[in-house]
């Protein structure tokens, strides 16, 4: 079939092997001597939980490395992507460029989606578990921290920025938020991370530059009605402490006719700080510093950074007692023996007569912004795993292994770590993203962290000898994956989504998309997803 | 298992470095992609990518797949990696320095861009933006710092992406905004490590 005469004999096998040929094969054959000690006739199993860019580059790699890799991914919702789809800003589209990666790797045989499942709640953990060899976490972060202050559950108009941005991005769980962007002028977002910037991005960007983006048609209408003209992201400290990224803010001083109030002087680091820095601060610093060419005067909207407050309460209009007014805080002050440091602590300030210094900022709509949380899965405890709900993670040995909570156990395998302490981890569990490391970074670094879980889990296949290992003991999965569970599945009444019916209900939104001049118009509800492929 | 995987891997990558000429890996390869009909200079692209579109498009039957060849020849699609065959003598050579120091040498045409060049022969560059600068994933590092001044200077949006590189270092480019050039002929860049070292202070005060 290929021209032997002109390809060498490795390329003639790699090309009739890989492209052509081996699809013919059944999938592990080709590979079955490479096969570990563990799985010698049957494909490693393993159920991936979550479908967001953690669980897709952990298939990603275990597919391309390990031949006989068979991956179920679950996901609660009827669709994949997770924080691709519901939580990078419509006006980043090139940032959702990975869902194409994510879709290559779905083209796989080895590959299966199971969406519309939500473990934990629909299916207990305990009906995947005598189906796999290894179970890898990766459901990411599902809440947000909460502020704990006076008025933030009981006035009108306070959002979670989570769900402001799964409400804009058409989030199901988010559809009906409703936030009210009419009844004043000022937005107050409290946090100063990229979730911050992409939600005063999306207050303060003309309307008509996120019409052809994927951006929720409610959304869209409401922003266009939208008299919000001020928005202010509130931090606890200085500008050095502030964690979002210079991208974020790059886009935001140099949208058109939005201006930004200079930072006062004697917050920010003098001259020969900033210079010290290293590189990425350096240059975040000096931007800031420099802020927006735009003219206060002529700008029709304006944003600002105020840093050293913490929130205290918020307040409701005198007149209209169910809309807010006004959000309240106390003032700090950067540690006065070492004002510039990154690591700097602040401290609250007091005024001349011992009172705590606070401020008023006037707020039609506010956003708590404070960062991510991962929740405790349902049943993890079942299987053994005590979520670590202080840091909100599943406790890990930092290459994904699930560590055992009792130390020593008779359940895992002891491991030695670099600083030579022993830990002890759970046979077969692993996590990987936010789960595992706390709900930070971009996507390079959830990839990175992906293909390090990966990396683990086919390391503990390759090391298997038989009796001790941090996978099973044989014979303890039945190696059936998704086709041993759904039965169980079907016996609950649940209606698996698999990728054709992703693949219809995209092509649905693109066609959608396409007559109203969009990428993609998003299903808002599941049950309208669940429609399209009945 | 790992082990016979790396024998495999370094056999791969030793046979074509001990032979002279032109029988490399990759260059054999750029060789056929220019030397034989279109259908194949894309399914090359593809070959070592387990699970292109392609395949999956031609998994039903091989009767299909050779009406699928057809379609396939008249667009030449590809996702990632399309990279164009060098005009003879005019070839550029890169060489790509992975993790574990091995290297591959290419020899590429003017106006292709890093990533993609590294897609299109298998390296281990991932490119999640699509090489649209809007990530660090195609992080590489310029091995010499002479042809690092040859190049032109980083944009701010390239240099954002790159604050946040693992690994940064003074020479770090994005491998999308690196695009070959007569100027970069001989050019050496690292591939960073894609997964992380464990360090002992990833387990404090947990």
């Amino acid at each position: 079939m290929l021209d032997r005469a002109f390809v060498c004999a490795q390329c003639t096998a790699r090309l009739t092997h890989r492209s052509v040929f081996r699809i013919k094969t059944p999938f592990y054959s080709a590979s079955r001597r490479l096969s570990s000690n563990a799985t010698p006739d049957r494909p490693v199993r393993v159920a991936i939980v979550g479908s967001g860019p953690a669980g897709f580059y952990a298939a990603s790699r275990l597919l391309s490395k390990q031949q006989n890799a068979m991956v179920d991914m679950y996901e609660k919702l009827p669709v994949p992507f997770g924080l691709a789809r519901y939580g990078v800003a419509p006006d980043h589209p090139e940032v959702k460029n990975c869902e194409e990666k994510f879709t290559e790797v779905a083209t796989s045989p080895r590959f299966n989606f199971v969406g519309n499942i939500d473990l934990g709640h629909d299916l207990p953990l305990t009906a995947l578990k005598p189906h796999y060899d290894a179970i890898l976490f990766a459901y990411g972060a599902s809440q947000d921290k909460e502020l704990g202050i006076p008025g933030e559950k009981s006035a009108r108009n306070v959002h979670s920025a989570r769900a402001f941005v799964g409400w804009y991005n058409g989030l199901p769980e988010h559809r009906d938020l409703e936030p009210d962007l009419t009844s004043g002028e000022d937005a107050v977002i409290v946090g100063q991370g990229n979730v911050a910037l992409d939600v005063a991005r999306i207050l303060l960007t003309d309307v008509d530059a996120l019409r052809s983006t994927d951006i929720a048609d409610y959304a869209l209408e409401a922003l266009s009605k939208s008299r919000i003209k001020r928005v202010r992201v509130v931090g606890r400290r200085g500008p050095l402490q502030a964690s979002f990224t210079i991208k974020e803010l790059r886009e935001l001083l140099q949208l058109p006719s939005v201006a930004f109030d200079p930072i006062p002087k004697d917050v920010f680091p003098p001259e020969d700080v900033v210079d010290a820095l290293p590189r990425a601060q350096k240059r975040l610093m000096q931007l800031l510093g420099k802020g927006s060419a735009n003219d206060p005067q002529t700008s029709t909207k304006s944003w600002s950074l105020d840093f050293l407050l913490s929130p205290d309460s918020l307040h409701s209009s005198p007149v209209h007692p169910y809309n807010l007014f006004q959000a309240r805080f106390s003032c700090n002050q950067l540690d006065p023996a070492n004002p510039h440091s990154p690591s700097s602590k602040v401290t609250p300030k007091c005024l001349p007569d011992g009172k705590a210094a606070m401020v008023n900022l006037n707020a039609s709509v506010f956003f708590r912004s404070v960062g991510y949380k991962s929740l405790p899965l349902p049943g993890l405890d079942d299987i053994g795993i005590r979520f670590d709900d202080q840091r909100g993670v599943i406790p890990n040995d930092g290459f994904g292994r699930v560590r055992s909570p009792s130390s020593p156990s008779n359940m895992g395998e002891r491991q030695k770590l670099p600083d030579g302490s022993l830990i002890t981890h759970l046979a077969g569990l692993y996590c990987a993203g936010w789960v595992k490391r706390g709900p930070t970074g971009v996507i390079a670094s959830t990839m990175t962290d992906a293909f390090t879980t990966a990396d683990s889990i086919m390391q503990d296949l390759a090391n298997y000898n038989g009796s001790s290992s941090l996978l099973h003991a044989p014979g303890h999965s039945s190696g059936l994956g998704w086709d041993g569970v759904k039965a169980e599945a079907e016996r609950r009444g649940l209606r698996p989504t698999s990728w054709k019916d992703w693949q219809r209900i995209d092509a649905v939104e693109r066609e959608r998309g396409k007559q109203k001049g969009k990428i993609r118009d998003k299903m808002g509800r599941v049950e309208e997803m669940l429609e399209v492929i009945d | 298992m790992a082990l016979w995987r790396e024998f495999g891997q370094q056999l791969r990558r030793a046979i074509p470095k001990a032979t002279t000429g032109e029988v490399c890996l990759a260059q054999s390869r750029r060789y056929i992609s220019h030397t034989t009909t279109p259908w194949r200079t894309a399914g090359i692209a593809h070959s070592g990518r387990w699970n292109s579109g392609a395949q999956k498009r031609l998994h039903p039957s091989l009767q299909e797949w050779k009406s699928a060849q057809r379609s396939f020849s008249a667009t030449a699609h590809v996702a990632h990696g399309h990279i164009t065959p060098p005009k003879p003598g005019e070839e550029i050579n890169v060489t790509f320095v992975d993790k574990d120091g091995t290297e591959v040498k290419l020899q590429v045409a003017e106006g292709d861009n890093l990533l993609d060049i590294a897609q299109a022969n298998d390296l281990e560059m991932e490119g999640a933006c699509g090489g649209s600068c809007a990530c660090s994933t195609c992080h590489v590092i310029v091995e010499d710092p002479d042809m690092f001044d040859k190049m032109e200077e980083p944009s701010d949006d390239e240099n954002d992406m790159l604050d946040l590189a693992f690994g940064l270092t003074e020479t770090s480019r994005l491998g999308c905004q690196v695009i070959m050039s007569k100027d970069l002929d001989g050019l050496v860049v690292k591939l960073p490590p894609m997964t992380r070292n464990l360090q002992a202070s990833d387990f404090e005060s947990k």
